[in-house]
């Protein structure tokens, strides 16, 4: 722009030359002054590390974004104005936010991933960890992997009808005291804890009926928790129904039953899909209450109604040798981890899973 | 087929609060009648009791009586989902199923209510439903297309066609033209012209020309102000109510002075 001017003020004629602003164009940082700010702040944050003889890197690196957001707001501020130099704060803030948001669980799942990965292979699926003591290889995770989905399906079986004809209680039916009632006890259990799930039905049914543990009590823990977690999402999805449709199945002289099974389970059909599978996902992984109510076994048992079951977060509890009270070793972290990314797999799949059923049953425009 | 609706000294409540007060209506069959007046004055409200769908809205009910040929529409043992099937409607945005194809959005009437008809049956009603609502030559090529994918006025067209599937006597239409263009307002208006040969039609407007156009009768509701209910002021011919009206507050709003 020095440049510009100097130019115009060498311009024949030796008046003033006329300015070439505007009202609508305001002074603008360079492009490269957000990676500008980032090098000073880091480069500053690096000297002061040698200057002061910090130790870790990590109060280097927190020192330097830091001195980064500052350096960009001031420099911001005295050439831009305050209102960009507040945007560039605010833009900072909510990508520094992202990514911190991002950055654990890109390093939980890669690290699950490397330790786990070498582990698969077709024995790895195929294979009980019956007699594989853990000074030795082998093994596998069929038993808890079928244990998992056993557990996870009847739990499924039991909560999702519950759930989705609560929600429909709630959208279509409920008015008044009783579905206020009924909401606020589904908003307290999102609340209660896996454990005292587990413990409920540890107290009912293993206590009061004098009964050893076993898959289904396990799968009830697990309906009990997914319940609230599906009646909250498929009530969402249910509402998003427009009333429109509702009104013009009724104008049709069509009962209101069969609207809802008609019109407003179709439409909303996609969406609760997502809500049931969301659901799974969130009980696939729990852990307290299976220690009460299912144990672990190293043999198969695919019965949910007579003895101990394997499953996959109990595995990984068991081969790290948290269940006996012994010491792990290479072997058996090893199939810890093989499990945990076993598990972490399965509730990738359902979550996509989720994804494509919804695409499929969406309306369409043409 | 056909039938008239006597309405007599009708009050329309949402709670306790009171929407329509006193109103008193005769309509002829195979006539239009248009409902004119300032928004909030319970035109659609009033339209609405005539198919008992007020009653859909938590808190709706009313006092008084309807009749439709002489029957009390709120009689003691009378079902409203069979009131709905005799008096139809169509609603001011349209509202095409958006899990269902044009066929399948015309024969909803019969298919979501479970009622069993064979192919040519249907075949038969789909075509006679769509020719009647002016979209047959437009659709007939994609009938299994979703019926979400049409033009505005297409889609009201479908939802006028999906209305008169189901042969009602009655067809109530609230504000069926407010959210389209010229052109398919003037198709549905063409249309009015060609069902009232079938059905007695009831349409809420807030489009003074558009009543004048298409109806033979005219009522106007007015509100004394906000929080106060709707009264039904005027009825009367369409011509007279446009050039002559009796009433004060009538000849305000048809000439812009208010409203």
């Amino acid at each position: 722009m020095s440049t510009a001017s100097s130019a115009l003020s060498t311009a024949p004629g030796g008046t003033a030359p006329p300015r070439v602003t505007s009202d609508l164009v305001g002074a603008r940082l360079p492009k490269w002054a957000v990676y500008g700010s980032a090098v000073i702040g880091w480069a500053v944050a690096v000297g002061l590390k040698f200057l002061l003889d910090w130790t870790g890197w990590y109060t280097t690196f927190f020192t330097g974004a830091l001195l980064f957001v500052i350096t960009l707001t001031a420099w911001s501020f005295s050439v831009e104005g305050r209102r960009r130099a507040k945007d560039r704060f605010a833009s900072t803030l909510i990508y520094t936010s992202f990514v911190c948001a991002i950055v654990p669980l890109v390093l939980i799942l890669s690290y699950i991933a490397v330790k786990g990965l070498p582990l698969f292979s077709p024995d790895f699926f195929l294979r009980s960890m019956n007699g594989v003591t853990s000074r030795e290889e082998g093994g596998g995770i069929y038993a808890a992997l079928i244990g998992t989905l056993i557990i996870v399906g009847i739990a499924t079986v039991i909560a999702l009808p519950i759930g989705i004809f609560t929600a429909i209680y709630l959208v279509e039916y409920g008015r008044g005291k009783f579905a206020r009632t009924v909401t606020f006890f589904v908003d307290v259990m999102t609340g209660v804890p896996s454990i005292v799930a587990g413990l409920f039905v540890y107290t009912f049914l293993l206590l009061g009926f004098g009964m050893r543990p076993f898959g289904a009590a396990g799968a009830i823990a697990l309906a009990i928790l997914m319940v609230p977690v599906s009646v909250r999402a498929s009530e969402e999805m249910l509402k998003l129904v427009p009333r429109d449709l509702r009104e013009a199945s009724y104008a049709l002289g069509v009962p209101k039953w069969r609207t809802i099974l008609k019109v407003v389970l179709p439409t909303a059909m996609s969406g609760l899909i997502t809500a049931s599978l969301l659901a799974v996902a969130r009980v696939a992984g729990e852990t307290a209450p299976l220690i009460l109510l299912v144990g672990y076994t190293a043999r198969i048992n695919f019965n949910p109604f007579s003895g101990d079951m394997a499953t996959l977060p109990m595995m990984v509890w068991d081969q790290l040798g948290k269940r006996s009270g012994t010491t792990s070793n290479d072997f058996t972290e090893a199939r810890a981890w093989g499990a945990a990314l076993t598990l972490v797999l399965l509730v990738l799949i359902l979550n996509v899973g989720a994804r494509l059923l919804a695409k499929l049953f969406q309306p369409k425009a043409r | 087929m056909a039938k008239r609706i006597d309405v007599d000294d009708v009050n329309v409540y949402y709670s306790d609060f009171l929407a329509v007060e006193g109103a008193s209506i005769n309509i002829a069959p195979l006539s239009v009648t248009a409902f004119i007046g300032p928004s909030g004055c319970g035109k659609s409200t009033f339209l609405r009791i005539l198919n008992r769908m007020h009653e859909v809205i938590p808190g709706g009910r009313v006092s008084g009586s309807v009749k439709l040929d002489g029957e009390d529409l709120y009689g003691t043992d009378v079902d409203p989902v069979n009131v709905r099937r005799t008096v139809g409607m169509v609603f001011q945005k349209a509202n095409p199923f958006p899990t269902m194809s044009i066929y399948d959005n015309v024969i909803a009437g019969y298919k979501i209510a479970g009622t069993r008809k064979s192919k040519g049956e249907l075949d038969d009603i789909v075509e006679r439903s769509l020719k009647g609502a002016n979209l047959w030559e437009e659709v007939k090529q994609r009938l299994t297309r979703p019926g979400a994918g049409l033009s505005g006025g297409q889609q009201q067209r479908l939802c006028i066609a999906r209305a008169i599937a189901v042969e009602p006597s009655v067809l109530l239409m609230d504000e069926p033209c407010s959210a389209l263009d010229p052109i398919s307002t003037l198709a549905i208006e063409d249309l009015i012209g060609e069902l009232k040969a079938s059905y007695t039609i009831v349409i809420v407007t807030h489009n003074m020309q558009q009543a004048a156009r298409v109806s033979d009768r005219t009522a106007f509701f007015n509100l004394a102000g906000v929080g106060q209910p709707g009264k039904l002021v005027e009825y009367d011919d369409t011509t007279k109510i446009f050039s002559n009206p009796t009433q004060k507050a009538t000849e305000d709003y048809i000439s812009g002075r208010f409203g």
